[in-house]
């Protein structure tokens, strides 16, 4: 009877922790499913006809049909797109007609170069951010608040393509401070072995710092024009997140007990915050993968953006839909890992 | 002289004591009276009262455009290319001779169009999924909430970038492409509003009288909708005009000779070393109003939408 008594409320729990994490399993799935099904529309209302892509428009109808065939367009297209399905699974995206290579080597190549520039923002959006919007928080309606908040409101309406160009000018062109566009100086090209694809991060494995500080130095425009995005959004919600801890009574409690203020803020109301804050700092990095196409574009930098705007205006399908897959699975697994945080580490999500 | 200023400011007192009175006659003096109780309280944030008058003379220039410019913004005058800004040309003329600041005068009028097209994308297909979302309930609101949570979760940028490559480069379609993937936190919006009033004695009062679904959403929930989602759309302004602005310099957006902010940028970025007008003020322009629209919107969540202070 005791036994049955203390067992009952963990068999209970575990069932409902269970059907929580299939319920969200669930979810998960479906989100993908949803992303494989609109990227599927897209890849077959395309007004480009996918054979003639491949064979090009000088074909001869019977190499016409034989691609017709082996591509499965002849089948019905439910099938089609459990083939397509399938060929995802295994990374398999198809080639590329612009570069010739599997579209899933082009996108090894590209996407790293992405990676690191988000990487790089996104620290820096922290580094900045957080302390800005937590110093807003502290001073609620006074001159910092104003300052941070309009900031944080120009820094969210600034067209960062237009300010990238505009920061080439001046210190690239002007005043030569850093090196131009592009990812590395090209005779720094290729000494240095690709282990992670992240240049700072092989040249400094490496150990060769001259490559590392010419990568740095061609980061450091376009990593600054992402940031000022990353910095806008962290900042606020760092600053909405305090707010509410700050008014809440444990916080008025450890004040009355004498606490120093800067134990209240950063040991109480901070600590609190830290885990809503890892979903903001997932939903930014996510965010800064698929929003730096203009600033890559601006800056010559070889990333995913580029490479699917790039093959946009090349007609290049496989290589559109294999790209916006890449980005779309990213995206969206890294927005359910940090919720799967929030929901694991806070015991309130519920 | 002086009777006749007294009466005109006895009337304006009459006019104020009849909006701030506390037992309204009618509806419309009640709604009278949230408006301007919410407009007193709208004008004293400085910052917000920025964000309108650059809002409103955004309406304004947009609207006379054809009365403060001399041309459409589009014919060619080879002979006066590139000219720096002089007392002739305010911000000095592009590659094919055009004034810089009568296509800014005309790129207002893109801009509001792009703003209302994607308004009343958005507005209609977030509010009718999230209302019907709410008001039935059960598998039907599982089921639209599951379809708005894998549209919310979509890369915005890079599926509107793919939208643009199936419909065709162009203004409409970007705008369309930005619609299709931006509708769905409006739903959430008002799921959530909806939720809150479904169980209000006004529905149940409406339901006996015998009020069809449809009249009950449209006339007795959509109303309670309505401030919050325009405030988030207020918000969002911002955001799609960066995306239209950012579609039209990939030359995914307007095509040219259309005087659209972003494709100027475009256009003028090889002459940003010599020239560095061409391409610069049009950014201004793009930053002036969707900062204007952040500052409005910013404000108005105060005054609308008390509860979302601050979050998202």
């Amino acid at each position: 009877m005791t036994l049955v008594n203390q067992g009952t409320p963990f068999v209970t729990s575990l069932i409902r922790v269970l059907s929580k994490i299939f319920s969200m399993l669930i979810m998960v799935a479906m989100t993908f499913l949803g992303l494989f099904i609109v990227t599927f529309v897209i890849g077959r209302v395309m007004p480009t006809d996918p054979v003639i892509a491949i064979v090009g428009d000088r074909a001869s109808d019977e190499i016409y049909q034989e691609m017709f065939l082996k591509l499965g367009l002849d089948k019905p297209l439910w099938e089609q797109f459990i083939i397509f399905l399938g060929n995802i699974l295994q990374g398999d995206f198809g080639y590329s007609v612009m570069t010739s290579q599997p579209v899933i080597e082009d996108i090894k190549r590209f996407f790293p170069a992405t990676l690191e520039l988000a990487l790089v923002a996104t620290i820096g959006g922290v580094i900045l951010g957080i302390p800005s919007g937590v110093l807003a928080a502290v001073n609620q309606g006074k001159l910092i608040d104003h300052s941070v908040r309009i900031l944080g409101l120009i820094g969210n309406s600034i067209p960062i393509f237009w300010l990238g160009m505009v920061a080439l000018l001046v210190f690239y062109a002007k005043l030569d401070w850093v090196p131009g566009p592009g990812r590395i100086d090209f005779y720094y090209d290729g000494i240095v072995e690709q282990v992670t694809g992240i240049i700072m991060l092989d040249a400094a494995l490496a150990g060769e710092w001259d490559v590392f500080n010419n990568a740095l130095g061609h980061i450091i425009l376009p990593a600054i024009m992402l940031t000022i995005y990353s910095l806008a959004y962290i900042s606020r919600m760092t600053r909405s997140f305090m707010l509410d801890q700050l008014n809440q009574e444990y916080v008025l409690t450890a004040r009355v007990k004498g606490l120093s203020e800067l134990g209240v803020v950063w040991g109480h109301a901070f600590r609190n915050v830290l885990v809503q804050l890892i979903t903001v700092i997932g939903l930014t990095f996510a965010s800064l993968l698929e929003g730096a196409v203009l600033t890559e574009t601006i800056f010559a930098w070889p990333g995913i953006g580029q490479y699917i705007t790039n093959s946009l205006f090349n007609a290049d399908m496989n290589a559109v839909i294999g790209g916006t897959l890449v980005v779309g699975i990213s995206f969206v697994g890294i927005n359910l890992i940090s919720d799967l945080l929030y929901r694991l580490v806070d015991p309130r999500a519920k | 002289m002086t009777e006749r200023l007294n009466k005109v400011s006895d009337d304006k007192q009459d006019i104020r004591a009849w909006l701030l009175s506390d037992s309204p006659a009618n509806a419309l003096q009640a709604k009278l009276q949230r408006i301007y109780i919410g407009w007193l309280s709208f004008k004293t944030n400085p910052i917000a009262m920025l964000g309108l008058f650059i809002i409103v003379s955004l309406i304004l220039i947009a609207i006379f455009a054809p009365l403060i410019t001399h041309s459409n913004g589009v014919e060619q005058e080879l002979a006066n290319r590139l000219q720096p800004p002089t007392w002739a040309h305010w911000f000095g003329t592009d590659e094919l001779g055009r004034d810089i600041y009568e296509r800014i005068v005309w790129g207002a009028r893109v801009t509001l169009y792009i703003v209302f097209l994607v308004s009343v994308i958005v507005m209609p297909i977030g509010l009718i999924v999230g209302m019907t979302a709410g008001l039935f309930g059960g598998w039907v609101d599982k089921t639209l909430m599951r379809i708005t949570d894998i549209f919310l979760s979509f890369p915005r940028l890079i599926l509107a970038l793919a939208f643009v490559a199936v419909l065709g480069p162009g203004l409409e379609n970007a705008v369309l492409a930005i619609a299709i993937t931006s509708w769905s936190p409006y739903a959430r919006l008002a799921r959530a509003e909806t939720l809150t009033v479904r169980g209000s004695e006004y529905i149940m009062a409406a339901e006996i009288q015998g009020a069809s679904k449809v009249r009950i959403l449209m006339s007795h929930i959509m109303p309670m909708c309505l401030s919050s989602t325009i405030v988030r759309l207020t918000l969002d302004m911002a955001g799609i005009i960066l995306t239209a602005a950012g579609l039209g310099f990939l030359g995914l957006g307007a095509q040219p000779p259309l005087a659209e902010w972003g494709a100027m940028i475009a256009t003028g970025r090889d002459f940003l070393l010599d020239q560095w007008w061409v391409p610069t003020i049009p950014g201004i322009a793009i930053l002036v109003v969707s900062l204007g629209f952040n500052l409005l919107g910013d404000g108005l969540r105060d005054v609308l939408d008390p509860r979302s202070g601050g979050g998202d």
